[in-house]
């Protein structure tokens, strides 16, 4: 099989220095970039499916030419390749262009499957799995907590998580998994991984190397634009109280019933 | 004419969710502020009887009636229809942003070729147009964003906007289903309810958090009693599911959930920033926790220093005893 992951670099959430920058993009110098968590249970899962019925995976990021420091780390967990789209044209581009390259670059891969996080930490849109599946003609399987495909009769099921439980999905593959945690924790790169991942290929590609798309894409052309950043409204400060359990449970309560929170 | 403001509604168990009235809500008083007409759509199975419920929300409501969803993972097809209903001149389009409205979402940027403003938490009407307000970095910092030219997709978080009824019910528009079918498959094989009548997370008024603290499955007892008394749910840290005491659906923060409840309730929750950032804008944060320097002392509305289960259950007794005592 072959597996394609879609990850992109963000700033590492763990740092608590992740912001926006005076242009109002994200502030590259200000934190490290990191694997998007999300991805990185996307590229646990696919190297268990690797184990399970062979294959390869690539990887796939539109990110800043910095980004092959942050995939270098999932080739290190054991991706077998990279493939990273990166050209100035492409900063601050809106969803829309992120998907139409994304689109563009997964066709010359000729996944059997895409797997990607549900969401990214940055943003939180969590919309470009539908939108890359809606324009590549994939079928979606979106949060998923357990995948089996089955290549030889060309098909695979997820287990998707819904409100209070879970649904079995079948679909044809090719298939675009979105992945969730609950697929299971992502390992962490072994020494010999790391080692091989210094070898392995991360093949660059910038917009021209794409050839023509169906859009226009990048910065200059986003519909959307950022008219403002404000840091969030001040909390008051923390009240601590110490006190032995039946006080402090007292307090607990006289609290909640002062702002109207008990029922 | 000029063109409608679009809210996508979505189904479950034949009525339209709690997030969906929400959007409405917001939907309608962001149309009154641009002057542009309000319209509901709702795509699935039992669209026609949800409708009732939608119109209490919105002047007008467009069902979409397509017994087959409820064999398909809905989100493609609700995307294709709803763009059969979608003029050039409509705009902007909210959705809820729940897992299955992120793919409707993503869906329809694509075959509708529109912007998308994700999470917004609220929408401000100016001269420019609609502007979305919107958390991120787990809400270090609140941006404000609009779309140039046309106006495009607005998901919109749970729990953002209180759920109002309109004064007056809208009316409710059949139609046919009118989308090709010519995309690609999903079927449902199978749904397996294991939590049935919980509230959803997101959509809890008060939330129950429990971390490594609570030691294993049967400490989310006193968390589910606690739970019970004050009218929500329980949550739980990142640490708390990987152990295995509670399921993924239940997770707040980086990779899981992100909340906006009245009331969060942590217990024996550090409150790291990677489960920070997803329950940091509740509006009232109270802890529990033996470490006087946990993380979450610092930003924490009322924070006890003590032993989850002692203060815990003394807690219980309290609420029980109030709620007795005819509300104290």
């Amino acid at each position: 099989m072959r597996i394609v992951v879609l990850t992109k670099p963000v700033p590492d959430p763990a740092s608590g220095q992740d912001r926006l920058g005076p242009d109002w993009r994200v502030d590259r110098a200000a934190a490290p970039a990191v694997l998007n968590g999300n991805d990185e249970y996307a590229l646990e899962a696919a190297l268990r499916l690797v184990e399970a019925h062979g294959g390869e995976i690539t990887l796939l990021a539109m990110a800043p030419p910095s980004a092959p420091e942050t995939l270098r780390k999932g080739l290190a967990m054991g991706a077998d390749r990279a493939v990273l789209v990166t050209d100035p044209a492409l900063a601050g581009s809106d969803i829309p262009s992120t998907v139409a390259v994304l689109a563009a670059a997964l066709r010359d891969l000729e996944a059997d499957l895409v797997l990607a996080g549900i969401d990214t930490s940055d943003g939180f849109a969590g919309v470009v799995p539908a939108a890359l599946a809606t324009t590549l003609r994939l079928p979606l399987l979106s949060n998923a907590a357990a995948i089996e495909p089955d290549p030889a009769a060309g098909r695979v099921r997820v287990r998707r998580i819904v409100q209070g439980g879970y649904d079995v999905l079948e679909a044809p593959l090719p298939a675009l998994v979105s992945c969730t945690q609950a697929l299971g924790a992502p390992r962490y790169p072994s020494l010999k991984g790391i080692m091989a991942a210094r070898s392995k290929e991360i093949a660059v590609r910038s917009l021209a190397d794409l050839g023509p798309l169906p859009r226009p894409v990048g910065g200059a052309v986003a519909e959307t634009v950022v008219v403002a950043v404000d840091p969030p409204p001040p909390r008051g400060a923390t009240r601590t109280v110490r006190a032995p359990a039946a006080e402090a449970a007292r307090e607990i309560a006289e609290f909640l019933a002062a702002r109207r929170l008990l029922p | 004419m000029s063109g409608r403001l679009v809210v996508v509604g979505e189904l479950a168990d034949g009525r339209p969710t709690r997030l969906t009235t929400e959007v409405a809500t917001l939907g309608r008083r962001v149309a009154e502020d641009l002057g542009r007409p309000a319209v509901g759509i709702l795509v699935g199975p039992d669209a026609a009887a949800a409708a009732e419920t939608l119109a209490g929300f919105l002047p007008e409501v467009v069902a979409v009636d397509v017994p087959e969803l409820v064999d398909l993972a809905p989100a493609p097809r609700v995307a294709a229809e709803v763009a059969t209903l979608v003029v050039p001149e409509d705009g902007p389009i909210l959705v809820g942003a729940s897992p299955d409205g992120r793919d409707v979402a993503g869906a329809l940027a694509v075959l509708l070729d529109r912007a998308v403003l994700a999470n917004a938490v609220d929408v401000e009407v100016g001269p420019e147009g609609p502007t979305t307000v919107t958390p991120i970095f787990g809400g270090k910092s609140i941006v404000r964003s609009r779309f140039v030219g046309r106006p495009g997709i607005i998901t919109v978080r749970p729990s953002s906007v209180d759920a109002a009824p309109a004064p007056a019910a809208g009316r409710i528009v059949g139609r046919a289903p009118a989308a090709a079918s010519g995309g690609p498959t999903v079927r449902r094989l199978e749904r397996v309810v294991e939590a049935s009548g919980e509230i959803p997370l997101e959509e809890a008024p008060v939330v129950v958090v429990g971390g490594r603290g609570v030691g294993g499955p049967e400490g989310f007892a006193l968390l589910q009693e606690l739970a019970a008394l004050l009218g929500g749910t329980v949550g739980a840290t990142r640490a708390a599911v990987d152990a295995g005491w509670i399921p993924y659906a239940r997770q707040i923060g980086q990779t899981g959930k992100v909340v906006r409840p009245r009331l969060y309730l942590g217990l024996g929750v550090s409150g790291a920033i990677q489960h920070k950032v997803g329950m940091q804008t509740a509006e009232t944060i109270v802890a529990v926790n033996r470490d006087p320097d946990a993380p979450l002392s610092e930003y924490a509305d009322l924070y006890v220093v003590g032993d989850l289960f002692e203060v815990g259950r003394a807690l219980v007794a309290e609420l029980r005893g109030r709620r007795e005592g005819g509300g104290g």
